[in-house]
Parts: structure tokens; C-alpha cells; sequence
């Protein structure tokens, strides 16, 4: 595997065969895209989520069910959770992609981290939706 | 992973010490390394008189070259900043030697080669995987129409968008610089073949500038690049790689949106 993985060093493979590598991967520019999306939404709905909570600080119990059960801001926790899980899995795949150089483990912690995130988040939601209905 | 130490024959060691009986003197601390012996790599520490030296880095390193130690190896061509050959890292930045002034160091002048390069020898970086990138762009005008039988004309605001990518002299002070180039410089282009590429896409006479992108749009070529801007704080002719880089960022956006 790793011979055919053109960019990396060693054999008799001409320096402009490193340079091209495997050639461009069409790709990168979703992931570029989504990645300022969620900031946005993370910026948006963390500023309303610290807004609420300074707000409503000194709530008890009832009325915090009471407050998630509002269908404006039980969309917006949902919302939430969303925007900063798929920012969560494109910001730990770039980081991934930076340090890791080892194909085997880079690709188990690809996998591995988008089924923690994806789980987190369906729990997360799990949650917001429970307390809310 | 990416590498956060220096393996153990890379770590640097105190080397050897060159004085002078100048009252007017300053240090330069050099890197030095050969492949000729099995020696680590060491900082030589060598005393320069000012009285007699000019006021460049440059003309410290060939003074001493010339009066103190022959051996000390490093690339210089043309001494005024267009030719890029003395690119190293002075005193902590990425720089020419030959326009980066001795009086602008406070302290000790600490010289080594370009950050994360593979050394020939002392302060000459092994560039063949850069000089590689820089080929696989293509950096040459292409077209599909048929040539005219005159100039290819530009007007010049069309002329101006490429003015200061032309002016880049590949000295690679910030590929070098970029932590992004560093641990991935193997599949990420780097500020200095972007810039490039961005000057054969901002091209109004060249006719691949869609090839040209999707050559680009990878995780690795041109979206490793995380808006650092270690490029444009050290570029020493004062350009902006970023700037470029985000150009094309921007462009891809424009053809798909």
C-alpha cells in the first residue's frame, strides 16, 4: 500500500511522480463550504444559547422543562446540536488529516470519530426531544 | 504522526567557536552540517569585525567564507533580493540574506537553513520537491486558440491582477514557514506554488484556468492551507500568498455556487 501511495518518499519514483501524487481528489471544497456554514450557526445559536442562559439564570427544574418545551427553543437546541457536531466531525477530520501520517490509524480515527460525533448528536437530540415533548 | 522532535542524528550541538580581536564585533551563531562525516548537526559561533564587514547578512556569511572558514556552505547569486538563492532563517525568520540588514538583530544573529527542508550541506536546502510542485502547476501560459499573429494583449487592470504574483522570486520563505507545509509538505502545494498557480489562473490570456482548478480542489493541494499567514508576514519582497490562496479558495467557490 504504502508504494502506491505516490507522494511518499523513497524507490526510484521521479521527483514530479512525488510531486503529482495520486492527482487531485475533486474534492474539498464541500467540506470548505460546510465548515464556515456551522461556524456561522455555531456563532448565531451559541450567542442565543449563552443569551437564554444568562436570562434565565436561577431557573428550577420545572421551569427549564418548561422553557425547552417551548417549540422555538427546542428547534434552536436541536439546531444547535446539529451545527456543532458537524462542525465538531470537520474540524477533528482536519486535524486528523494534519498529524496523522499513518494511513492505517488515520483512517480508524476518521471512522471512529465520525461514529462518536454522529452517536453524541442522535443523543443529544434524544434528549432535547424527551425533555421537550 | 507529524514529527514534533528531531530524530537523534539531527539534534543540533554546540559547535565551534571563531573570535575576534575586533573591538567592534558582532556574533553570528551558524548552522552547520555536512554529509561528508557522521557528525550531528552544530551551531558554529564565529566573531565578525564590522569595521571591515558590510551592512548585510550576506556580506557577514561571505566574509567569513572568505577570511575565517571556506568550508561554510550556503547559495547567493545575485546580492540585491531578485534572484532568491540566500532564502534562510535569520534570528528566527525567513528571510534574504542579502537584503536583511545585521544592524535589525538585536543580540546574537542566529542563522539556519529553511525550516523542514531536507540540508545538502550547512545552510543549503535540498529543493527538488518544491522545484517538482512548482512543475506539476504547469506554470506556463496555455491556450486552445489559435496563436495571434501579434502580442497577446492585456489591458492593464488585467495586467495588475497578476503584477504581484509575478513578482514572487521562489525563494520558498513561506512554503518554508508554513506549519501546514511542514507535516504535509508532501501533498500540500504550499504558499509559494499556490502563489504561482493563482498568477496562471488570474491570467487573462491563459485558457485552462478550469483545469487549472480542478487541479487545485483537493483536501491536500490547496485546502491544507489553514489561513496561518506565516506566508505573508515573512515573504521578504513584501507579497501576500494568502491572499492568493484565498483568491482560489474564493474562485472555487464562484464556479460552483
Amino acid at each position: 500500500m504504502s508504494s502506491l501511495l505516490k507522494w511518499h518518499k523513497g524507490g526510484l519514483k521521479s521527483p514530479l511522480s512525488r510531486a503529482h501524487g495520486l492527482g487531485s481528489a475533486k474534492s474539498g471544497l464541500d467540506h470548505w463550504i460546510m465548515q464556515r456554514v456551522t461556524a456561522v450557526g455555531n456563532l448565531i445559536l451559541g450567542l442565543w444559547l449563552l443569551w437564554s442562559m444568562i436570562a434565565h439564570a436561577g431557573m428550577n427544574y420545572t421551569e427549564a422543562v418548561l422553557w425547552i418545551s417551548e417549540p422555538l427553543n427546542a428547534v434552536c437546541m436541536i439546531l444547535f446540536v446539529i451545527s456543532s457536531f458537524y462542525h465538531a466531525v470537520l474540524g477533528a477530520q482536519v486535524i486528523v488529516e494534519d498529524y496523522i501520517h499513518n494511513e492505517g490509524f488515520k483512517l480508524f480515527k476518521l471512522l471512529g470519530q465520525r461514529l462518536v460525533f454522529f452517536a453524541m448528536g442522535v443523543a443529544c437530540i434524544f434528549s432535547v426531544l424527551q425533555v421537550a415533548l | 504522526m507529524a514529527e514534533f522532535t528531531l530524530p537523534r542524528n539531527s539534534k543540533v550541538e554546540k559547535g565551534e567557536y571563531f573570535p575576534t580581536t575586533s573591538e567592534n564585533k558582532r556574533v553570528f551563531k551558524v548552522y552547520r552540517w555536512s554529509p561528508d562525516d557522521e557528525k550531528n548537526p552544530q551551531m558554529d559561533t564565529f566573531e565578525v569585525d564590522m569595521d571591515s564587514c558590510g551592512p548585510m547578512v550576506l556580506d557577514a556569511l561571505i566574509k567569513i567564507k572568505n577570511e575565517v572558514d571556506p568550508s561554510l556552505t550556503f547559495r547567493r547569486s545575485c546580492r540585491e533580493g531578485i534572484c532568491g538563492s540566500c532564502a534562510m532563517n535569520i534570528d528566527g525568520v525567513n528571510t534574504l540574506a542579502c537584503i536583511k540588514p545585521i544592524d535589525e538583530v538585536k543580540g546574537d544573529i542566529k542563522i539556519n537553513p529553511l525550516p523542514h527542508m531536507p540540508v545538502v550541506k550547512d545552510l543549503v536546502p535540498d529543493l527538488t520537491h518544491v522545484y517538482a510542485q512548482l512543475a506539476s502547476i504547469e506554470p506556463w501560459m496555455k491556450t486552445q486558440s489559435t496563436p495571434p499573429s501579434r502580442e497577446r494583449l492585456q489591458s492593464p487592470e488585467e495586467q495588475h491582477l497578476i503584477d504581484e504574483a509575478s513578482a514572487c522570486i521562489l525563494c520558498f520563505c513561506c512554503s518554508t514557514a508554513c506549519p501546514s507545509y511542514w507535516w504535509n509538505g508532501d501533498r500540500f502545494l504550499g504558499p509559494a506554488i499556490l502563489l504561482m498557480a493563482y498568477r496562471w489562473i488570474a491570467d487573462s490570456r491563459d485558457e485552462a484556468t478550469g483545469e487549472r482548478l480542478d487541479q487545485l480542489e483537493d483536501p491536500f493541494r490547496l485546502y491544507r492551507c489553514h489561513t496561518i499567514m506565516n506566508c505573508t508576514r515573512t515573504c521578504p519582497k513584501g507579497l501576500n500568498p494568502a491572499k492568493a490562496i484565498a483568491e482560489i479558495k474564493k474562485l472555487m467557490v464562484a464556479r460552483s455556487a
